[in-house]
């Protein structure tokens, strides 16, 4: 997989790409408006993920020039600014995607792939991670032959562990994504531990060649066992 | 004090003086002229009663008032050189009135074939003292009327100029910089006041540049916050993950980390609290309070029920107001999840909903809080639960945002209504 990323901060971008190349992504930076411009014309992406404040020009810019133009590409701003009526305006204009800043890069994983898999067309909604195989249409797992029953929120949480399968997942990264927004303080998040809990009774019984590991305290990696 | 009233205080000083003494003066020189005249017909009388004795010496015998006016008494030379002509005032006993009258009386003395004689005339003052008395009343009526005119004409003109002024003052105590347009000039003549209505205006226009200028430095900055603390995040996280790490440099990673987020937050609530000053929420539609709360509850449900605490709702009214979306769900979010956080384990949160009302109650471990403070930046108690000490702020700048009413009440569980404006 190939992606652009239009972003003039440096230490950020290399963050993004040192992550991303663990998921075997590619990405390609481009630190100001015009080389930004340049390539998501020219050049076809899986997924671009643009800044909107950049030296040189307005992010938005670059947006209406890739929808002008012949080669098809995917869209996911990554802004400084996050109020919804800049996400509005975004999406209006043809993006994808909104990730208001800052995010968590498990968070743009998981972003990601559901950009390509939207991409891909609807054949593609369906993940296979090792044993595990997520129907996202039906919101079922299945592991091997076996369903698991699990009820929306073990699902989100499932999900996100399988896409960022073998990575560490922060504690507020998993209440942001499973219980949005409003879960995000970071003094308050022993119910992430309890919904883990209830998780892995369930993969336990299920005899899953899976575990979710806690990690120092901050957080939870899925990985084999 | 007042301009106004200084200035009237100094104007009636000086004209009372003024008045008053020109109201002695008057009297006195009016007094003077009566004398006068009196005066002289008493000289007059006095010329007629010589020429008279000269050809009828019977009068010269006279000795007494009597009838008439004059009384004639012969006197040695030597008392005669003494006398010179004395005006005075007397009482003199009228036997036709029973009483002593006052009288204006002659001293004079003449000479008539070689003897000499001493005159007394005396005129009534009767009349005069009449006259003397009307007079005086006449001044101190004329005194009082004067005053009372001048001081109210003067009272009523230095009100008339004054006015705009004080209507000018008035605007500019009510003038808010950051929401108002320009204040209105005064409708005026005096140049002083045009003058002022153009400094006035510089002012404004100054300061809402300035403000203009420090509105849009602060959201940029909390903008280009954003994306290195991104970065700090991403960087700590990568980290993280990273498995040759040492458990120490892991804790000092994770709080690094912990710290990054919250900081994130105040940066984003304090972001929301520019944009609410900077009136940038313009996405109106009409909201209804009920389903603002049912979907918040719903979010927050599980966090609740996870620290043990249900949400029950009262329904009594409607509250519907138009605002944007956003703003209404984060008013409701900060309050429910105050009420939540701030909560004892196992106790119920109620909130009710009136017509345009609705007000959010919970059990606190502590007594009532210091409701000027608790609605302050970053206010905190010292048993508080950790949180970023922004969020009754952030209720509060949507309330004004909203011209609702906002009031924190404590009868043993602590109570934010909320009372919209219709």
């Amino acid at each position: 997989m190939k992606i652009l990323l239009i972003e003039d901060d440096e230490s950020l971008a290399s963050a993004i790409r040192e992550y991303l190349k663990s998921e075997d992504i590619l990405v390609e930076v481009a630190q100001n408006f015009q080389k930004g411009q340049e390539k998501a014309m020219l050049y076809e992406y899986d997924c671009i993920l643009l800044d909107l404040t950049l030296p040189g020009g307005d992010g938005m810019e670059i947006l209406k020039t890739i929808n002008n133009s012949p080669v098809k590409n995917n869209v996911i701003i990554i802004s400084a600014r996050g109020a919804l009526e800049d996400k509005i305006t975004g999406l209006e204009s043809g993006a994808d995607d909104f990730l208001p800043k800052p995010f968590h890069l498990a968070e743009l994983n998981a972003r990601i792939k559901a950009v390509v898999r939207r991409k891909l067309g609807s054949n593609s909604n369906e993940i296979r991670i090792g044993e595990i195989r997520i129907d996202l249409n039906n919101r079922k797992v299945y592991i091997g032959q076996q369903e698991i029953q699990l009820f929306r929120k073990e699902f989100d949480l499932l999900y996100y562990f399988a896409i960022n399968k073998n990575r560490l997942l922060t504690k507020s990264a998993i209440a942001e994504y499973v219980w949005g927004d409003h879960y995000e303080d970071a003094d308050n998040l022993d119910f992430v531990y309890y919904q883990i809990k209830n998780l892995r009774k369930k993969l336990l019984e299920m005899n899953a060649p899976f575990q979710i590991a806690s990690s120092y305290g901050i957080g939870y990696i899925f990985k084999d066992l | 004090m007042k301009l106004f009233a200084k200035t009237f205080r100094y104007l009636i000083v000086i004209q009372l003086i003024i008045v008053t003494l020109w109201s002695v003066a008057f009297y006195y020189s009016m007094m003077h002229e009566i004398y006068d005249s009196i005066d002289d017909g008493l000289d007059n009388y006095k010329l007629l009663i010589i020429k008279k004795a000269a050809s009828d010496t019977s009068i010269l015998y006279k000795s007494q008032f009597d009838e008439s006016n004059y009384a004639i008494r012969a006197i040695p030379f030597t008392q005669a050189v003494s006398i010179t002509d004395r005006y005075r005032d007397t009482l003199l006993y009228m036997p036709f009135e029973k009483k002593l009258e006052p009288v204006r009386i002659l001293h004079t003395a003449f000479e008539n074939n070689g003897k000499y004689y001493e005159l007394k005339i005396i005129s009534s003052m009767v009349e005069e003292d009449d006259l003397i008395k009307s007079l005086f009343w006449a001044v101190v009526i004329l005194f009082c009327v004067l005053n009372i005119t001048i001081l109210s004409i003067n009272h009523f003109v230095l009100k008339r100029i004054w006015k705009p002024f004080y209507k000018y003052l008035k605007r500019l105590n009510l003038f808010k910089i950051e929401s108002d347009p320009d204040i209105l000039p005064m409708k005026t003549d005096v140049s002083e006041f045009v003058q002022l209505n153009q400094s006035v205006d510089m002012l404004v226009k100054n300061s809402r540049k300035s403000y203009s200028n420090l509105k849009s430095f602060t959201e940029n900055a909390s903008h280009e916050i954003q994306t290195p603390l991104t970065s700090i995040i991403h960087h700590l996280e990568l980290m993280l993950a990273d498995s040759k790490l040492n458990k120490d440099h892991a804790q000092s990673a994770i709080k690094a980390h912990q710290s990054a987020l919250r900081l994130s937050k105040i940066n984003k609530a304090l972001l929301l609290l520019t944009k609410l000053d900077n009136q940038q929420f313009q996405n109106r539609g009409i909201i209804d309070f009920e389903i603002i709360f049912n979907n918040v509850i719903d979010e927050l449900s599980e966090l609740a029920e996870f620290q043990g605490k249900t949400i029950e709702m009262e329904i009594s009214g409607k509250f519907k107001h138009t605002m944007d979306h956003e703003l209404a769900s984060i008013l409701v979010v900060n309050l429910v999840k105050n009420a939540i956080i701030h909560s004892l384990r196992g106790t119920h949160i109620t909130i009710r909903i009136f017509d345009q009302q609705f007000s959010v109650e919970n059990e606190g471990a502590h007594g009532p809080l210091p409701d000027e403070q608790i609605f302050t930046h970053f206010f905190k108690t010292e048993n508080s639960a950790p949180g970023l000490g922004l969020g009754l702020a952030i209720v509060q700048s949507i309330c004004r945002h909203e011209q609702f009413k906002i009031e924190y009440s404590f009868e043993g569980k602590h109570k934010f209504t909320v009372t919209g404006t219709k």
